[in-house]
């Protein structure tokens, strides 16, 4: 009785009135539309790097929850940095950063200069080439490893092909100072194609007028190139650059499936390493250092690179 | 050619540039054809040397792939009878018998249950902190923005390890919801910067109109944004969706038995005698196939999203 009564002084309310009541203010939307998210974030990745922070002073080991863990304070720290092991998985690292970057670089802004020309029917090849790094990277390496096999796989086959060497001279995945570039050139075929995305951004970006103008100065075409082209595509290759960076720096899926970090360990990149102190060896306390280290490492470099990324915008 | 232009490359050098990148795109996907081909070779086509171009196409490896089979002798053979079906008189032709099912259905199931439910998660938190940080005085706004990007540099393994320790005391290890939760926090930053771009692009005169029409807030958003940002939220909705689909790493440290999707599956994948290719190879493509329908059918849209979240900023 009485609800129904409140409801019809309800339906007599004027739209405007009952909306200040029952309308939620702008701030209180604003909050609410936010912390979910952000409520997410913190426990799912905040959170955990708090306590890897924390496990990193430990020697704890998640295989052992009954002994009795120690604070070890710096201990962790100075094992993994006096480690010769984990600085030849640096440079495994860096090896792959540095060939992955400079050869997708080259390829993928050369593939964007070409699709920029407008021929017909570039944007069905274009989105050709993009279809490896749309596909899930431990699935694809796991079948390169067929491709790689000697004699049989179709990547010797063709080497052998072109060069005229023996198919089953040589194994890309087993031999060790042919594995770091195994790794290198599926991760070229894999993501060349993000860096030509971003590249061809970059040339869209830049209006037709500039060449005029150029070409009414009788620049030549060369010059046009050197001082129009490149230094207005750089900030979006730089960008490339930071992406393809990080996400390199964290390779994991795509080099375990191909090599698992063999042989030896020559393509043992950080990632792997660190999944095999922590998940392998159950050392919890030294990876979480170890992973501490890395997310610096990552975090540090990046910051430094994005202050010079936006120096190059500003000129 | 109606009219001239500077910038307009000439016939000769799209046609250079044309031959080029076709060459370049037909070797690139050689590998991913090369899959599909092998998906439908025997296993002694696969291994053939030199690499068999042409062969009889089979259904064996699919059969393979949905399958555990044994071995039986002569004796056990005859004792089981006639093969009943055609996938059983596949199999008989080399004297194995179907013993029962693969998990690879489980498996495919899982990656389309995780795959789906943190898209539909990470689409709802995410369209409604793009909303707010698009049209609201949110405080400290730059930092949470800067604050969601950078969890995006984190190794996966890196915060691996307390996740798994959290999941385990929470009784969220190898779940279905500790996944779908999982993936969500890992794609919400993605989908926060592209949707705040495409909200940003949305008039906000629309919205003016409809609060002074008397909706509220929240019906402004509902019935005017979010309908304007469709297919912005689509194409979002695909970035999630296939990063969920082809996640390796959480996948392979966090699941065994229940919740596994199917990336640290198709490895593992092997036959009765020796690694069987082309059953890893139909595998493969029922679960790659899917991606590259989608990547080609909606390129304009996907294309679009691979550059905006790096470019707009």
């Amino acid at each position: 009785m009485l609800q129904s009564s409140v409801d019809r002084v309800a339906e007599a309310t004027p739209h405007a009135i009952a909306r200040r009541m029952h309308g939620l203010s702008d701030r209180a939307l604003a909050w609410l539309f936010v912390a979910p998210s952000i409520v997410l974030l913190l426990a799912v990745n905040i959170f955990p790097l708090i306590w890897t922070i924390r496990l990193s002073f430990t020697n704890f080991r998640v295989n052992r929850p009954n002994a009795e863990v120690e604070f070890i304070g710096l201990k962790n720290y100075l094992n993994i940095l006096s480690d010769r092991d984990i600085w030849l998985t640096m440079q495994a690292t860096a090896h792959f950063l540095i060939w992955t970057i400079v050869l997708q670089v080259l390829i993928g802004f050369a593939l964007a200069f070409l699709i920029n020309k407008k021929f017909r029917g570039n944007d069905l090849w274009t989105t050709i080439i993009v279809l490896p790094m749309m596909l899930s990277p431990a699935v694809v390496g796991n079948f390169w490893t067929f491709l790689y096999q000697p004699q049989i796989g179709l990547f010797n086959y063709a080497v052998g092909f072109l060069t005229g060497a023996d198919p089953s001279s040589f194994s890309m995945i087993g031999d060790v100072s042919l594995a770091p570039w195994a790794i290198i050139i599926v991760d070229t075929w894999m993501w060349t194609p993000f860096v030509m995305l971003i590249c061809l951004a970059g040339l869209r970006s830049i209006p037709a007028s500039i060449y005029e103008a150029a070409e009414c100065d009788r620049a030549s075409k060369w010059r046009q190139f050197w001082t129009i082209t490149i230094p207005l595509v750089l900030p979006f290759l730089m960008l490339a650059v930071l992406f393809r960076g990080i996400e390199n720096f964290k390779m994991f899926d795509l080099v375990v499936q191909l090599t698992g970090g063999g042989p030896g360990s020559v393509t043992e990149l950080t990632s792997i390493n660190l999944k095999r102190e922590a998940f392998e060896k159950w050392r919890t306390g030294y990876a979480s250092a170890y992973a501490v280290i890395l997310f610096v490492t990552v975090f540090g470099l990046a910051s430094i690179y994005v202050k010079a990324l936006n120096k190059v915008k500003q000129r | 050619m109606s009219s001239y232009s500077v910038t307009e490359p000439s016939l000769r050098q799209k046609w250079c540039a044309g031959v080029l990148v076709v060459l370049y795109a037909l070797i690139t996907i050689l590998p991913l054809v090369w899959i599909i081909a092998t998906s439908f070779k025997t296993p002694s086509d696969a291994i053939a040397y030199p690499p068999k171009t042409f062969f009889t196409p089979t259904v064996e490896g699919y059969v393979n792939v949905f399958t555990t089979r044994t071995r039986l002798t002569e004796e056990q053979l005859q004792a089981v009878g006639e093969p009943q079906t055609w996938y059983d008189r596949l199999v008989r032709k080399d004297g194995l018998v179907i013993s029962g099912p693969s998990r690879f259905a489980e498996r495919f199931t899982n990656s389309v249950i995780i795959g789906f439910g943190s898209t539909v998660l990470c689409i709802v938190l995410g369209t409604a902190a793009a909303y707010a940080f698009s049209r609201f005085k949110v405080p400290l706004k730059d930092d949470l923005l800067f604050f969601i990007l950078s969890t995006r540099m984190m190794p996966p393994i890196a915060v691996a390890i307390p996740i798994f320790l959290m999941f385990r005391s929470l009784g969220l290890s190898d779940t279905h919801a500790g996944m779908i939760l999982l993936y969500t926090a890992v794609n919400l930053s993605l989908s926060v910067w592209l949707l705040k771009g495409f909200i940003d692009e949305i008039p906000i005169e629309y919205e003016e109109a409809a609060l002074i029409d008397g909706y509220t807030r929240f019906q402004a958003f509902y019935k005017v944004v979010l309908p304007q940002a469709a297919t912005g939220i689509a194409s979002t909705a695909i970035f999630c969706l296939i990063f969920a689909w082809n996640e390796y790493a959480f996948a392979v440290l966090l699941t065994s038995g229940n919740a596994q999707t199917a990336p640290p599956f198709i490895p593992t994948i092997i036959g009765v005698s020796g690694q069987d290719w082309p059953a890893v190879a139909a595998g493969a493509t029922l679960f790659l196939v899917p991606v590259m329908v989608f990547t080609i059918l909606l390129r304009k849209h996907l294309l679009r999203g691979i550059t905006f979240g790096a470019v707009r900023k």
